[in-house]
């Protein structure tokens, strides 16, 4: 009964998103008040008929009724209860489910919160968000219903595939949905702007804390599933430029250029067109990471198994929904002025380089991740494109960005001099090009291009040190007084710089070693001696385990025990995973994980030394920390003086 | 201004066209260069007779299935009952046992039923390597000139077979 009602509940839904795209924009257009205001009661009324078929799908997984097709593919009597719950979100379905849920949910908090903008604004937002959730709830019911019923219903469930049972997965896709689909709230500001006529800088206003919150929501869910890939998949690697993991990034980087570019547009009033483009660029690029993952174009480990009737309707849903931006583009924008002048060396120039390396950083990603699929369309056969090329091309791309982060934030806007920048931050970058030069000294060989890594993002924490210090003094009653939003700044950039210096260090003096071990035998990484002591059976709820006991010491002092296991589900996957055991550290990861036994109790055992990769997950949750700092400044939240404030800079006036 | 939204929607237009093709094209397909060229030189003792030896001349003269397996391969024995219904077929095919035991396949083959004419012994994985074999099974189709005309990566099922495998042999057996 319950799923009938889920499914009913969807219909429902997708019958409201219907109205919240339609009465409200028709309400905006012809100033009718009663229709601009049902937006509110349709975003709400939408949001809990989802929430009802959510909690619908998540009742049959903790019911195990296997009568639910989705259910028995992804579930098992044997599986852990808050794994059932997570396994809502394990297959293709019930994440499109929680996506849409997300949606609907953003749909709430913009309703919630936009009490202080303009009927008319608040209308086509809301409206906008409406027509999205319908693009959503369509391909959902149409192609992937989660409900459908199997019949005769099977005793036990096929299982959520092993590697989704893991806490990081708890966390990972609801935090990557939630940036996904906050950048629709984005999107939806940009095109209610361009419907309005209204692009200026109290739309930029509006429209930052929303953003910024999707990019933070985006930063984490990246850095989990990299932190999350890192232990759990058994390799040790933490970014492979996976065709997914492209899909993401490539959101996150025109994402960080649009908040730097609304900076621009809230506190200048420049770079409107711009900004409004990147929104569109940026929910384009979600919707094409949809596609990619669901629709089987490309071979990923993370790809959902598909069937073509779900590419054919995302990629319509990609065609219609960004060629209609796109067209309301070319015939708004033109009509848009330039705001204010700057000079050649000013903060909007800064901002600007800024813009333009993340878009070709994004464009650079787009063609490695695209590149294997033309070349396979043009008949010139199949090639698959690999970390070589990412990493060839991104790092020229992120040094410089790194270097502007550096000296973005001292240079004036509107106009300023080189020669006072220089001054600001000669310091700086002396300290920084001697620190990172001496840096990798202590470790195996000095390399030029990991001492370049070191005395970029030196070089950004050292100038964030000295503004600091000539603003406040580090007097702690200075700092409290300092702008959250500036304050953010500086913090999400210090991340960066965190994580460039865990990217060098671990790409440039990481160790791993694949060795044959037998009871007893010791091998040396790292100056590290692991001892392995061989492997003893054991027992898990719903899984039997080899567990090996690696000892490691140093200098002859022991240093910690690591524990790898190679586990075999019970269900009828069958396929043995490998858990690593880590012993993490502020300067270095020590990580173990099992291989393939060999005969007499030996196995191949896999030791990695991963020197500052910790740096990596703390720079990530600094720069999330930072956005969300900034998100949470004052000036967004008092109420703008309304329609005169923004009429005075709207459509036509330069 | 008119340059930038040209631009934009062509390379719009051009995205969503390569993704319409792409939709058409399956990713996990990979074909070998080995297809359309005469089987590769190798020679292996032979499982059942280790004087004896066994190389590409052994998939001469009549149309041949190469199937590579290992006794350790699970993804094999799934497969191992549509070889042996193929057999009853009449289809000839040779087996090329990828760094095994000797042992361990012989009780393979004792238990699971032989579908094999010859099964050579590659223990090093030499001959596999000439064959570009990256995982077990793999199953070939050579013609009676001694070329290979298709390569199935992963185990045969009753769809490959059907649309693909002998619709090929009855071909290439009539030619």
């Amino acid at each position: 009964m319950l799923p009938e009602i889920g499914q009913f509940a969807l219909a429902l839904a997708l019958a409201l998103a219907l109205v919240q795209g339609v009465v409200p924009l028709a309400g905006a257009a012809r100033h009718h008040v009663a229709w601009m205001s049902s937006a509110r009661y349709a975003a709400f009324a939408q949001f809990l008929m989802v929430a009802i078929a959510y909690g619908c799908l998540t009742a049959a997984f903790i019911n195990n009724d296997f009568s639910v097709q989705y259910v028995a593919g992804n579930s098992n009597t044997l599986l852990p209860l808050y794994y059932r719950i997570t396994a809502v979100w394990g297959g293709h379905e019930g994440s499109l489910l929680l996506w849409v849920l997300m949606l609907a949910g953003w749909g709430v908090a913009v309703a919630t919160f936009s009490r202080n903008l303009p009927l008319d604004m608040a209308a086509r937002v809301l409206g906008v968000l409406g027509l999205v959730s319908v693009g959503f709830l369509s391909f959902m019911i149409f192609t992937s219903n989660p409900f459908v019923r199997l019949f005769p219903a099977p005793v036990e469930g096929y299982d959520l595939n092993p590697m989704l049972q893991d806490p990081g997965m708890i966390y990972h896709p609801p935090l990557l949905y939630m940036g996904y689909v906050g950048f629709s709230v984005a999107f939806a500001f940009a095109i209610a702007a361009l419907l309005s006529g209204r692009l200026d800088a109290a739309w930029a206003r509006w429209s930052r804390p929303w953003t910024t919150i999707a990019w933070v929501s985006l930063t984490c869910g990246i850095g989990l599933g990299s932190w999350w890939a890192y232990y759990e998949l058994g390799w040790g690697g933490w970014w492979f430029w996976d065709p997914v993991e492209n899909a993401s990034f490539m959101p996150w980087l025109t994402g960080t250029a649009l908040i730097h570019s609304l900076a621009v547009t809230e506190k200048r009033g420049t770079f409107r067109n711009w900004t409004v483009m990147l929104a569109i660029i940026t929910f384009g690029l979600t919707l094409l990471g949809a596609f990619l993952v669901r629709s089987g174009v490309i071979t990923s480990v993370h790809a959902f198994a598909t069937d073509p009737e779900r590419g054919v309707f995302i990629l319509a849903f990609f065609a219609v929904t960004i060629g209609l931006s796109l067209a309301l583009y070319a015939w708004r924008a033109p009509q848009v002025g330039l705001g204010g002048r700057f000079a050649a060396w000013s903060r909007e120039t800064m901002l600007l380089l800024n813009n333009i390396l993340l878009v070709i950083a994004a464009a650079v990603v787009l063609l490695g991740t695209i590149y294997p699929l033309a070349m396979d369309a043009l008949g010139a056969g199949k090639i698959s494109v690999g970390p070589p090329y990412f990493d060839s091309v991104f790092a020229p791309l992120m040094l410089p960005l790194a270097a502007l982060i550096a000296i973005g934030p001292l240079v004036r806007w509107k106009q300023d001099q080189p020669v006072r920048t220089w001054q600001r931050t000669r310091l700086a970058v002396i300290a920084a090009a001697a620190a990172g030069a001496v840096w990798p000294l202590f470790y195996a060989n000095w390399s030029p291009l990991v001492s370049l890594g070191l005395f970029v993002a030196l070089w950004i924490v050292l100038a964030i040190g000295l503004e600091l210090q000539e603003r406040t003094r580090f007097a702690p009653t200075a700092l409290a007084s300092l702008k959250p939003a500036y304050l953010g700044m500086h913090v999400a950039h210090l991340g960066l710089a965190l994580l460039m210096i865990g990217v060098a260090m671990v790409k440039g003096y990481e160790v791993e070693k694949d060795v044959r071990l037998s009871p007893g035998e010791t091998v040396e990484v790292a100056g590290y001696a692991f001892t392995f002591r061989g492997t003893i059976p054991q027992r898990g709820p719903n899984y039997m385990a080899d567990r090996g006991t690696v000892e490691v010491a140093r200098g002859g002092t022991p240093v910690t025990t690591l524990y790898p296991e190679k586990r075999t589900y019970a269900s009828k996957r069958g396929m043995p995973m490998t858990k690593a055991s880590l012993d993490r550290g502020v300067l270095r990861d020590l990580y173990a994980s099992l291989g393939d036994p060999l005969d007499k109790g030996a196995w191949v055992i896999r030791i990695y030394y991963k020197p500052y990769i910790s740096w990596l997950w703390a720079g990530c949750i600094l720069m999330a920390l930072g956005g969300l700092l900034a998100a949470s400044d004052r000036r967004y939240r008092v109420a703008v003086p309304g329609k005169q404030a923004a009429g005075a800079m709207a459509l036509g006036r330069t | 201004m008119v340059m930038r939204l040209a631009i934009s929607g062509v390379v719009f237009a051009l995205l969503v066209g390569l993704f319409w093709v792409g939709l058409g094209l399956n990713p996990r397909e990979l074909p070998s260069p080995l297809v359309g060229r005469p089987a590769p030189a190798f020679q292996i003792p032979d499982l059942f007779d280790p004087e004896r030896q066994v190389s590409q001349a052994d998939l001469r003269n009549r149309v041949t299935l190469l199937n590579v397996w290992a006794s350790w391969c699970t993804s094999c024995r799934a497969e191992h009952r549509h070889l042996l219904a193929l057999r009853r077929q009449g289809v000839r095919i040779v087996g090329l046992n990828y760094k095994d035991d000797r042992a361990a396949a012989f009780g393979y083959l004792e238990s699971g039923g032989n579908p094999y004419e010859i099964v050579g012994f590659d223990q090093s994985g030499n001959a596999g390597i000439e064959w570009g074999v990256y995982g077990t099974p793999e199953t070939f189709v050579i013609d009676r000139q001694g070329v290979v005309r298709y390569k199935h990566v992963g185990p045969l099922n009753e769809v490959v077979i059907r649309d693909e495998l002998l619709p090929l042999i009855t071909e290439l057996e009539r030619s």
